[in-house]
């Protein structure tokens, strides 16, 4: 009785050191003292984000062959391996939370575990690749600036080491766009019909409007998460629109207008219908990723098992 | 058969400069130091942010407690015999 006393005591002070921390601002580290509702948030939030730099790798390695110059292939390969890089920087990261990387992609690979939904969209032209850096990586850093301060360590510093990189992302895409709209009537179509197919999944980026986050509570309270759906998606809209009238792309939304008074782009209406059919599954390109990495992953667990195989014969 | 594995883990440190402190860049996995090199390579230095990589097999840090640190970081606070600042320089004392 009086051990069971104890130990409630315990807990509770590990859960007010953990308070104070968040409090002050402290980063949370490894091996500090955490709720495991805290822990348990963090590991399906890190993985998921792990998950999505790999899986992002497919829509755009899609086009590594099929790259209009040799500036455009080595430019597209190295934000390539930028990615990959991202998803190990997570993969780590998260790890120190305690679930290993087997775990991890076991989750993927069975389902519970997700990626971002994007990603199941398809890239079909070269335009498409230009949309992708632009938007795409566009509103991953609006969303990775806001992480960097996110209360647990390990992820905030993979996040700054991430926006360091992030920045040539978008710019190489930006690029690809606005040398289209400089070129033909076609190339000029493909650029706008690329812009039109990828505006709105990208502001799907952000996730549900805030009246209907399911999660926001504690990844406030513990400072996980430092900025709202809502407040990304408008901080991005408000970037970008901008960058599509330098280069005379038009945004795909009848109703997006300026508001005077609130000094930000009003939108018009998200489909979120769309946005559940495709998290649900049914995407136009889920079967096709998940396959993939699994058919790659099984490929490749002969490298790791003559590597480890190496590594007993030299007794190492 | 040997049994699918993701690979143990290594820490990787950066020099960032030469003469500079190595600082934890972050982890990998590799199966043995050679891979471990050039995994840390690849995976922490893209963009010529290093001079010098250290990998450590993860197992290998030992890492203090957080319940320690009252005992392990706080008697230095009363020990101000310990900053030059404690001390009182004779009047006319150059460069010291
Ligand atoms: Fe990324
Ligand atoms: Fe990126």
């Amino acid at each position: 009785m009086e051990l069971v006393e104890k130990v409630g005591t315990i807990q509770e002070e590990h859960l007010k050191s953990f308070e104070e921390k968040i409090e002050r601002g402290d980063a949370i580290e490894p091996r500090d003292h955490m709720p495991e509702s805290y822990r348990k948030h963090l590991m399906r939030q890190m993985s998921q984000h792990a998950h999505s730099e790999v899986i992002g790798m497919q829509p755009e390695g899609n086009w590594i062959t099929r790259a209009p110059s040799l500036r455009a292939k080595q430019i597209l390969l190295a934000k390539i391996q930028d990615e990959g890089g991202h998803g190990l920087y997570l993969y780590s990261a998260a790890e120190t939370l305690g679930i290993t990387r087997t775990e991890m992609i076991e989750q993927l690979h069975s389902g519970k575990a997700k990626y971002s939904n994007i990603f199941n969209y398809p890239a079909l032209t070269w335009a498409d690749i230009g949309a992708i850096g632009w938007l795409v990586d566009g509103a991953a850093i609006v969303n990775q600036v806001s992480l960097q301060r996110t209360s647990y360590g390990p992820y905030s510093r993979a996040m700054v080491r991430i926006c360091k990189e992030e920045s040539f992302h978008q710019r190489q895409g930006y690029e690809i766009m606005a040398n289209m709209m400089k070129g033909t009537k076609d190339q000029q179509a493909m650029a706008q019909d690329a812009m039109n197919r990828w505006w709105w999944p990208s502001l799907m980026m952000f996730g549900p409007h805030d009246s209907e986050s399911p999660h926001t509570g504690d990844a406030f309270k513990w400072k996980i998460k430092r900025a709202s759906n809502d407040e990304l998606r408008q901080k991005f809209i408000d970037k970008t629109v901008q960058q599509a009238e330098v280069i005379g792309l038009t945004i795909p939304d009848a109703d997006l207008k300026w508001n005077e008074a609130k000094n930000c782009y009003d939108h018009g209406a998200i489909n979120w219908e769309e946005f559940h059919r495709v998290i649900a599954g049914n995407g136009p390109c889920n079967k096709q990723r998940m396959a993939h990495h699994k058919k790659v992953h099984a490929e490749g667990a002969w490298v790791r098992e003559a590597a480890e195989a190496y590594r007993l014969k030299k007794g190492q | 058969m040997a049994t699918d594995t993701q690979l143990a883990s290594w820490e990787v440190f950066m020099q960032g400069k030469p003469g500079a402190n190595y600082i934890h860049a972050g982890s990998v996995h590799a199966s043995d130091k050679k891979m471990a090199l050039q995994n840390a390579r690849d995976t922490y230095t893209r963009r010529g942010e290093g001079t010098s990589i250290w990998v450590v097999p993860t197992d290998a840090i030992v890492a203090s407690n957080p319940d320690d640190n009252d005992m392990l970081f706080d008697p230095a606070n009363d020990k101000a015999y310990r900053m030059p600042t404690f001390y009182t320089m004779p009047e006319g004392a150059k460069a010291i």
